[in-house]
């Protein structure tokens, strides 16, 4: 049974940023058959796909008619940007179950070029019952984002200078990503000196608005054996929510630690044994929570373990998000789950950029929050391995 | 676009929040009491989301409370200062810092409340410096 039952044999990253002409149907259906060539596989193979709310229509059913599937297992859930790290965990235990043998996973969104900015792609919010005690202070995630950071920096002595060191080391890796959004390599200074956004956040410290997106397949380890492709592991697993607690909201951690807990008590392994990590990084401030919650450094440290370059390949002690992530790269319908665990499984199988490649690069780390670390936000970790 | 606006836009009344809204109207900020566990909470539900239990009151709140965090952004509309404020009471809830100098807003400040007419609903509850 799952751990280690099901292979990560497929993934596929639409370069797109604008998707001009192209229906969001369309993108799933374009990053699907990417991931399923680079398997070696075809749509006929599928019969378990998983998508969250960016998905168009009734997601699975919708997305099962356009494509052509003949599933007898679909799975939805959504939990914004961190959705497809758990539909990872998901359908490795469904495949680890029998319920099926080849599991499709896509994520798309064509906001950008649509000119349909809804926030997180997909969601409809009438009807959240915080709305109305929220919606009216017009906090969007940057100004959410920016309270966070704030009590970090009350409570730990964070500075924007060591927040800017997450971006500066994100765009060191996008200078050699030729479909990054943003390729020019940043200072300290010039993320200091861009215009504040949401005090601390400059908008340097904020990830880009893109369209696109992302698939993976995973296969039984039977079917992954007879194909051409490197294979990947998920070791352990892990997911949490965490809210406002009825007013007892404690902004100091996320539901990463939960998360990240769960899936290192599964894998049998700790931080330290971790070479690469893809971490989410919609502002700075959500990567250096997430260095602490994960175990990567003490709570509150997480200011000082960024600085200096330590996230940078070949530089640092931890190599972060050697695609450019959200900062740089891409973020498509601002849900940046896919993108984490495409540039995870790039390191496990040594097909990242020479210049970023982690040697010999055998435990990563992907790890996802969606939602708002201010609010609701559902956290998935997935620990993957090289076989 | 979003500098016309000058006033939020009014808030949507579930049936189950209506009371506390009926109190913002007339200028005072309710929040929910559970007599089973005795603890405050936001945002109203007929049930504690501490415990469970369907024993809830309604409590009018002392409208003090201190800054647990906040932001300065020139791109919100109507509020520059969004922020969370712990009640006395207990809770922390949502809201702005309003008839302030951005600049001198501190974690740990003490405030006060204060309303802010909406686009023809009821008022939002804001905070200024107490």
């Amino acid at each position: 049974m799952y751990p280690g039952d099901a292979n990560i044999v497929g993934m596929y990253e639409h370069p797109v940023r604008k998707a001009e002409g192209i229906s969001l149907a369309q993108l799933h259906a374009d990053v699907a058959r990417g991931a399923l060539e680079d398997a070696g596989l075809s749509l006929s193979d599928v019969d378990g796909y998983f998508c969250g709310a960016d998905a168009p229509g009734i997601g699975a059913m919708t997305m099962a008619q356009y494509m052509g599937l003949k599933l007898r297992y679909t799975d939805s859930t959504e939990t914004g940007g961190s959705s497809y790290i758990g539909h990872v965990h998901h359908a490795a235990l469904a495949i680890a179950a029998g319920k099926c043998d080849v599991a499709l996973i896509t994520c798309a969104d064509n906001q950008v070029a649509s000119r349909k900015f809804i926030g997180l792609g997909g969601v409809d919010w009438r009807g959240a019952p915080e709305q109305p005690f929220e919606d009216g202070y017009y906090v969007g995630p940057a100004a959410l984002y920016g309270m966070v950071a704030q009590r970090h920096m009350h409570a730990f002595g964070t500075t924007p200078e060591q927040l800017a060191w997450v971006k500066v080391a994100a765009s060191h890796h996008a200078q050699h990503n030729p479909n990054a959004m943003l390729r020019d390599v940043v200072t300290v200074e010039d993320v200091i000196a861009s215009p504040i956004v949401a005090d601390p956040l400059h908008r340097l410290d904020c990830c880009v608005m893109s369209d696109g997106g992302g698939a993976i397949v995973l296969a039984r380890p039977e079917i992954a054996k007879s194909l051409k492709r490197p294979r990947v592991r998920l070791r352990g697993a892990g997911e949490a929510v965490k809210h406002n607690a009825g007013g007892k909201i404690d902004l100091s951690f996320s539901a990463g630690r939960a998360s990240a807990r769960a899936a290192f008590h599964e894998a049998g392994i700790g931080p330290a044994d971790i070479r690469y990590a893809s971490l989410y990084d919609s502002f700075t401030i959500t990567v250096i929570m997430q260095l602490e919650d994960l175990g990567f450094c003490e709570k509150g440290e997480g200011g000082r373990f960024v600085a200096d370059g330590n996230l940078i390949s070949g530089v640092g002690s931890l190599p972060f998000n050697t695609d450019g992530g959200g900062l740089c790269n891409n973020h498509p319908g601002n849900r940046g789950g896919i993108t984490k665990l495409l540039e995870a499984i790039r390191q496990l199988r040594g097909e990242a950029h020479p210049a970023v490649q982690v040697p010999d690069c055998s435990l990563a780390i992907a790890h996802g929050t969606g939602g708002s670390l201010a609010g609701y936000h559902g956290a998935a970790t997935a620990i993957l391995e090289r076989i | 676009m979003s500098d016309k606006i000058t006033l939020p836009k009014a808030p949507e009344i579930w049936p189950e929040a209506q009371p506390y809204w009926d109190a913002a109207s007339e200028g005072r900020l309710l929040v929910m009491r559970c007599l089973a566990c005795e603890e405050h909470y936001v945002h109203p539900r007929p049930f504690c989301p501490h415990c469970g239990s369907d024993r809830t009151e309604w409590r009018e709140a002392a409208g003090t409370g201190t800054i647990y965090t906040y932001t300065v952004t020139a791109r919100a509309p109507v509020f520059a200062v969004p922020a969370m404020v712990r009640l006395a009471e207990g809770p922390i809830m949502m809201t702005a810092i309003v008839d302030c100098d951005p600049g001198s807003v501190a974690i740990g400040q003490e405030v006060a409340l204060a309303f802010q007419p909406t686009d023809g609903g009821a008022p939002l509850p804001v905070f200024k410096p107490a």
